[in-house]
């Protein structure tokens, strides 16, 4: 492991993430909230940590693929660390531990919270707590890359480590110029949501933050009902829109941009997750309609909602759908699980390995039939290299596996089955709100320390996609000379 | 600029590599998994797995938008029709590798039909390389600038030279009047020099002036001058064929040994007036037979770097005067300098500087244009040769008035076929060929050296 280069480029994240604090603090001073003083001091110390950081000489310049993961890994503790520090030190979150997991739960774009009233709290900080969602959804690192002004060869490991998908590529050649065309994207989407939802009659404050939550898909609001707070039917059908726009992998925007429209639309993984949603909407809305809502629109309205909602890991609602019929609790279980497509900000497993899965499946029946058949797995026309798929393949079990682990280890606090199981699907698969008394309408305050340790793990563990967090625990990792 | 390369080998590899570092947006084309993981690990460059002929695949790489279209597959002929298919597709300029000598007669029908902008024949231009080697014998490093009219000679510094311990500035007149010293490698690191730089045995100095006062120079400081007349080569492929003509030209004659009989047969038909030998040249009793203690030059050419370095020390131990090695691989390069052989070519690295001198030129379009480029010990600094233009704000002013970046030096104006060596007098006037020595890398203009002193 090369340390002085990783450290000094989680110094570099943390001068970004001193200057993504600035509009908070801009935010904070404008309403002349309580909160001005914790964001100034968060700021200096970013400064000074960042600057002893950078100021590290690295002897080698190289980086490969384990410094990669290292950048990752711990510059995401590092920021949710640090983001958690104007939650503490406005006193909007009074101890430690939940103003982590509040933070952890904004960069990881789950939108889980701890916090039972909301509408309290300082402007500053409810700002800064959707803003993490913007940020952590298309990925703090990728935002260093971009701004950076010189990005060498071997920083796509780091790109590698932090964008969700099996196999995140590059839009063109360099790296550097991949991340701004992302982010160039995604402010545009961000831009033009902000303005529909000013156009649907919702004041600014509350456009803004609802904007960067439905992009990075996280799901913190400012409001304790959530979007269900406006009643107002074109938010609700401009969000439930959005929210899926932003759970398509963004090089279908690209091809789109550059008017490849065939290729951009013969995209498997967009077609499955498509489907999946409207699948999903169509089975739920009938569920409903007559036991939850009388009219067919009105079903019809806060399934699409939801389904969009979880399904993108978004994690907002119009309704309390812990209310809802079984049957339709249970596909909303599912669709956490499922996630957005690779390369979006949603989390989940995606829908790019839910397809290869399926297709492996049929893969092994052919080879049962036919023992000496050689059988490639193509998506969209392209075979997918052995690697990768027998990468997804252990990306599931660990996901299952950490998924069963920490149900085991949440259930020690004593709560139903329903609410453990959903809790912890919830924050691996960065969704926000569970089932039971994690609900919508409920939230994560009564969890022990412990348990709340454990779901901030799932959070980070699902965002990051499982191994650039797990290597953290390897001691092989760490080894400067690795054998 | 957006540049294609098709075709992950060495050359497209090192290619990408140098390309990439120069800011242009670089996109590789193979049907290679494996090359290309390579590629996209280390490379800031886009990686794409396919048919480099195939239409699907150049339009998916964006050949329609790309500047440069570089074919570099292993086969002349799938190269030249990518280029054909990359043109008819809005490629702006193509170049393709083309190393068969029975393509090189018939190079410019090719270039106009099937729209070739350039090609690059790698062997063709090791061997010009090495024939450079052979007017300097035992200078270190030969390049010619403004098309033969400035010699550039890098010359090993040894305890018996008469320069040694003087400083640049009390070279005698005589010698060094019209010559300029435009850099100096000591222990592996480049310094460009001013006047009171010492010189101290084991240095290498860059010489630079009109041929008759480098030569003069060259032989103040007491070089071996005496011209060779046998050359000894050891593999007989494209290289030993074009090298061959050449020295024929130059009144060397040849001998070849090769170890494939048919190689041998076709080289016979190919050069009647050659001396070709069947036999391994590693082996020691051979190249006694053929008395290679009586050669001027051996040059070993083959395809394995490891056999030419052996056949290469093996002269050396018998004493010849000029050995060149060929070397494909360059982690080979520091072993080599550690072996005391001084003359190691790579083809790789002397295509890549042909390329990057292309690139330069046309980036470089409205600025002023660069005709030659050298580089010094993988790249740690260039000798770079410009033609100065209107668009520039350094025309017509005495030559110390302008700052220059730290790091560079103007080496030597030609104007109007004149050589002169710049002094704080002197100026550029538009259409003057400038050379530049500058360690500062990525220079397509002369501007750049301007400004960035401030």
């Amino acid at each position: 492991m090369n340390f002085r280069i990783v450290l000094k480029t989680l110094g570099i994240l943390l001068h970004c993430e001193a200057g993504a604090m600035l509009p908070s603090l801009a935010v904070a001073v404008y309403y002349r909230g309580s909160d001005i003083k914790a964001f100034a001091v968060t700021i200096l110390l970013l400064m000074i940590c960042g600057t002893l950081l950078v100021l590290i000489k690295p002897k080698v310049k190289e980086m490969y693929a384990r410094d990669g993961f290292a950048i990752v890994g711990l510059g995401w503790l590092l920021i949710s660390v640090f983001g958690a520090l104007p939650f503490y030190l406005s006193g909007a979150i009074p101890t430690a531990i939940d103003s982590f997991f509040e933070s952890v739960s904004g960069f990881t774009t789950t939108g889980a919270t701890i916090l039972r009233q909301v509408e309290n709290l300082p402007r500053g900080i409810l700002f800064w707590r959707s803003f993490t969602h913007w940020i952590g959804g298309m990925g703090v690192l990728v935002l260093t890359l971009a701004i950076l002004p010189s990005v060498g060869a071997r920083t796509l490991h780091i790109m590698k480590a932090e964008s969700p998908g099996p196999a995140p590529g590059k839009l063109v050649p360099r790296v550097g110029q991949t991340a701004k065309i992302l982010y160039k994207m995604y402010a545009l989407l961000t831009a033009v949501l902000v303005i529909l939802l000013l156009l649907a009659g919702m004041p600014l404050y509350d456009s803004l933050v609802h904007a960067f939550g439905t992009a990075g898909t996280g799901g913190f609001s400012i409001k304790n009902t959530s979007i269900g707070a406006y009643n107002n039917v074109y938010v609700d059908v401009i969000i439930t829109v959005f929210m899926l726009v932003f759970g398509v992998n963004f090089s279908v925007y690209y091809l789109i941009m550059k008017g490849n429209l065939k290729p951009a639309l013969k995209n498997g993984e967009l077609w499955l997750y498509l489907g999946i949603a409207a699948t999903s909407t169509i089975l739920i809305a009938i569920n409903i309609h007559g036991s939850v809502f009388d009219s067919a629109g009105q079903s019809l309205r806060h399934a699409a909602f939801q389904v969009a909602s979880i399904l993108t890991t978004t994690g907002y609602s119009t309704t309390d759908f812990n209310q809802w019929p079984e049957f339709s609790k249970m596909i909303l279980l599912v669709l956490m699980l499922i996630g957005g497509c690779a390369g979006s900000t949603a989390g989940g497993i995606k829908n790019i390995r839910i397809l290869i899965l399926a297709k492996t499946i049929k893969r092994e029946m052919i080879r049962i039939v036919h023992p000496k058949a050689v059988h490639t797995i193509k998506v969209d026309g392209k075979t997918v290299d052995e690697e990768i798929v027998s990468g997804i393949m252990t990306f599931y079990f660990a996901f299952t596996a950490i998924f069963t682990v920490s149900v085991i280890l949440v259930s020690l606090d004593g709560k139903d089955m329903v609410t453990t199981i959903s809790s912890v699907a919830t924050a691996i698969g960065n969704v926000g709100p569970g089932l039971g008394m994690v609900g919508p309408m409920g939230n994560f305050a009564d969890y022990s320390v412990f348990s709340k340790l454990v779901l901030c793990f799932c959070m980070i563990v699902g965002r990051l996609e499982i191994f650039p967090v797990l290597l953290l625990f390897a001691p092989r990792f760490w080894k400067k000379v690795s054998i | 600029m957006k540049i294609l390369i098709i075709g992950d080998g060495k050359l497209g590899y090192s290619l990408a590599e140098n390309l990439s570092k120069e800011n242009n947006d670089v996109t590789i084309i193979d049907k290679d998994t494996e090359a290309l993981k390579k590629a996209e690990e280390s490379l800031d460059v886009m990686c794409i797995r396919g048919n480099g002929v195939s239409v699907k695949t150049l339009l998916e790489a964006g050949v329609d938008r790309a500047d440069l279209l570089i074919a570099a597959m292993a086969s002349d002929e799938l190269n030249m029709v990518c280029c054909l298919a990359g043109k008819k597709l809005g490629a702006a300029r193509t170049v393709a590798r083309i190393r068969d000598h029975e393509y090189a007669s018939e190079l410019s029908l090719l270039k106009e039909r099937v729209g070739l902008d350039m090609v690059i024949n790698p062997e063709q231009a090791v061997a010009d390389e090495i024939a450079r080697i052979f007017r300097y014998p035992s200078a270190v490093d030969v390049e010619n600038f403004s098309r033969g009219k400035v010699d550039m000679v890098g010359i090993r510094v040894t305890p018996n030279t008469p320069v040694v311990g003087l400083k640049l500035r009390d070279l005698p007149k005589k010698a060094a009047g019209s010559i300029l010293i435009c850099a100096v490698v000591r222990n592996d690191e480049v310094i460009i020099p001013n006047g009171d730089f010492k010189i101290e045995d084991g240095d290498v100095v860059y010489v630079i002036g009109k041929p008759s006062n480098v030569y003069g120079l060259y032989k103040y400081m007491g070089q071996d001058t005496h011209k060779a007349k046998n050359v000894m080569m050891v593999g007989g492929g494209r290289i030993a064929y074009y090298l061959t003509n050449l020295f024929n030209g130059m009144g060397i004659k040849v001998k070849i040994i090769e170890n494939d009989r048919a190689r041998c047969q076709e080289l016979s038909e190919l050069l009647p007036d050659t001396l070709i030998i069947h036999g391994d040249g590693t082996e020691d009793e051979l190249l006694k037979s053929e008395n290679i203690s009586e050669m001027d030059g051996f040059i070993s050419i083959t395809g394995r770097d490891e056999d030419n370095l052996i056949s290469a020390l093996l002269a050396k131990q018998y004493g010849v005067d000029t050995v060149v090695t060929k070397v494909t691989r360059m982690n080979y390069y520091p072993i080599m300098k550690t072996l005391q052989l001084d003359h190691v070519v790579s083809p790789k690295l002397i295509t890549a500087n042909i390329i990057l001198r292309y690139i330069r030129s046309l980036k470089n379009a409205r600025g002023s244009r660069i005709e030659a480029l050298h580089r010094i010990i993988g790249g740690q600094a260039e000798i770079v040769e410009f033609i100065a233009n209107d668009s520039s704000n350094y025309l017509d002013k005495p030559l110390k008035t302008i700052n220059f970046a730290r790091g560079s030096l103007i080496a030597a104006i030609v104007r109007n076929n004149t050589i002169i060596i710049p002094h704080g007098e002197d100026v550029i006037k538009k259409d003057d060929r400038v050379i530049v020595a500058t360690k500062n890398r990525n220079i397509f203009d002369l501007k750049q050296l301007v400004s960035i002193g401030g």
